[in-house]
């Protein structure tokens, strides 16, 4: 146990060296340069009931998404379309792009920040709770108009500090278990934890509708029970380490099509 | 008090020609609460389900469903229909406390 | 930690979707229930003897997660006013409660299919009883094995 902790912290050291050495200049390596999306550990079973949209349950949330998009909310007595108009126009593309550097704010935001900040800002209307059930239906409404787009978020410049967070999150041990990311999801992909296959843990598919759940869940809670499996002290979903970590991982699974809202166990 | 019966999805095949079976999909947002759950607290959260589905075709039942505990949430199910004629599906979803919701489908022949 | 270094099995996905696409095939209907199982099998049969064949039951035979398993229950039919399927139950032989589902069939179906997804608790048997317009009965059983633990449990 000695020997593997000076060896992270070694491996920790010369990792950060790196990105030291490439901050804002050029983009890192990937660790898995050429990523799969989770459907490729799905079986059969699972992909029958995504790749249907009836059979889709998170369609459901769709079309709350929808009824939601056109409903005037808040004290400005405005609603999403007041502004962005017809979502299946407007938004394409926006999942692909997110998270995303806010310039005013300064800082990275998630879809569902982005959401809330019009909420709260431009329509008076309260910040929905981050994986409530009307927050997940917007965001999977304006996730799906980029199905099939690849995912292709901005590290550059501002965002780059972020990114890099998001990256330190993904390699730090925590928990009982004292796991990073990359031991599951880069080291043992394609192996069976228990009974369950291990994927690359890459985030296109999010929202998802999650069997276990039997919901549409959002990245965040996703990220809340990798933390709690390890048996470590989950951040809090809207906080900014996940929000990074969020950030790091789009562009971990940069290239591949968005698959919102994917069907996962 | 009961959780809300959501939106209802159905679906029929968009081309139908008379004598042909059908299947017809349904879909409704709904948690199918089952009753063995506990919460935070400890206390045991009320079973509420959706119990009964019914669908009728002219006014006559063609098909039910009586759905326990043991249903996933967001009840999906679907069924066969002989196409013989046009005319409105009706489709009935009824849970525990007896609230429902409809759906109507008109069933047009090519 | 231990648990992630000794599985070293690859092909895993190989071999999940080849047993995906296989349909089981029913097991013995013989093979003996728990006593609340039985006692609601029973219920339904009364004294009726329930003979093999007719129902064809597709489910996965190994379940991802088992709160949102997809069956298909067929009943081989002609479905007319005089010769159809009334009644399809559907047991669960390893759940807190055995019901499952009872479909109502008419003969304006023209055929005795019904498609839903079911919650299985874990690693158990299907069984299903198909009353005739007759009275006469057919039964058939399958297993699913249920995916626990991991990240999915």
């Amino acid at each position: 146990m000695k020997i593997g902790m000076v060896l992270a912290g070694l491996a920790a050291a010369s990792l950060s060296a790196v990105v030291a050495f490439a901050e804002g200049e050029r983009p890192p390596n990937r660790p898995i340069p050429d990523p799969q999306s989770g459907r490729h550990f799905a079986t059969p079973d699972t992909l029958a009931i995504q790749d249907d949209d009836f059979l889709n349950p998170a369609f459901l949330w769709v079309e709350e998404g929808e009824q939601a998009w056109n409903r005037v909310e808040g004290t400005a007595g405005q609603s999403c379309a007041s502004c962005h108009n017809d979502a299946t126009e407007s938004m394409r593309g926006v999942r692909a792009r997110m998270p995303a550097y806010h310039p005013r704010l300064q800082r990275v935001v998630t879809l569902e920040q982005q959401v809330n900040i019009c909420r709260t800002e431009r329509m008076g209307a309260p910040a929905l709770p981050i994986d409530s059930r009307p927050l997940n239906a917007i965001t999977t409404y304006i996730a799906l108009q980029s199905r099939g787009m690849p995912v292709n978020v901005d590290i550059s410049g501002p965002a780059r500090r972020f990114f890099d967070e998001g990256e330190r999150f993904y390699n730090t041990r925590r928990g009982q278990l004292d796991m990073r990311c990359a031991t599951c999801h880069e080291e043992n992909y394609g192996r069976y934890l228990r009974a369950d296959l291990l994927s690359q843990g890459m985030s296109n598919g999010f929202p998802t509708y999650r069997l276990k759940e039997q919901r549409v869940i959002s990245l965040q809670f996703r990220l809340m029970g990798c933390v709690q499996d390890v048996r470590g002290q989950p951040p809090a979903m809207g906080s900014e380490e996940f929000t990074n970590l969020e950030f790091y991982l789009a562009w971990r699974a940069q290239g591949l099509p968005v698959e919102s809202p994917a069907v996962r166990r | 008090m009961a959780a809300p019966i959501g939106q209802p999805r159905v679906r029929l095949p968009a081309q139908v020609r008379a004598g042909e079976v059908i299947e017809i999909r349904t879909l409704i947002s709904h948690v199918m609460e089952t009753g063995q759950r506990r919460d935070q607290a400890g206390n045991v959260i009320p079973r509420d389900i959706i119990k009964r589905f019914e669908a009728k075709f002219e006014g006559q039942l063609v098909f039910a469903m009586d759905l326990a505990p043991a249903i996933s949430a967001n009840p999906y199910i679907a069924f066969q229909f002989r196409a013989e004629r046009p005319g409105r599906f009706e489709f009935t979803w009824t849970n525990d406390a007896g609230e429902s919701r409809s759906a109507t489908q008109e069933l047009r022949l090519a | 930690m231990h648990t992630l270094k000794a599985p070293t099995r690859r092909g895993a996905m190989g071999l999940a979707a080849a047993a995906a696409a296989v349909a089981l095939l029913p097991m013995p209907a013989s093979a003996q229930l728990a006593p609340a199982v039985q006692a609601a099998v029973d219920r339904v049969r009364g004294n009726r003897t329930a003979q093999e064949g007719r129902i064809t039951l597709r489910a996965p035979p190994i379940a991802e997660n088992g709160n949102t398993v997809p069956i298909t229950v067929s009943v081989e039919s002609p479905m007319t006013a005089a010769d159809h399927v009334t009644r399809v139950h559907v047991f669960a032989t390893g759940n807190p409660t055995p019901e499952v589902a009872v479909f109502h069939l008419t003969p304006a179906m023209g055929r005795a299919q019904v498609d839903t997804r079911i919650r299985l608790g874990q690693t158990q048997d299907v069984v299903v009883l198909a009353e005739m317009q007759d009275g006469s009965l057919f039964q058939a059983r399958t297993e699913v094995k249920v995916t626990i633990g991991g990240c999915g449990g």
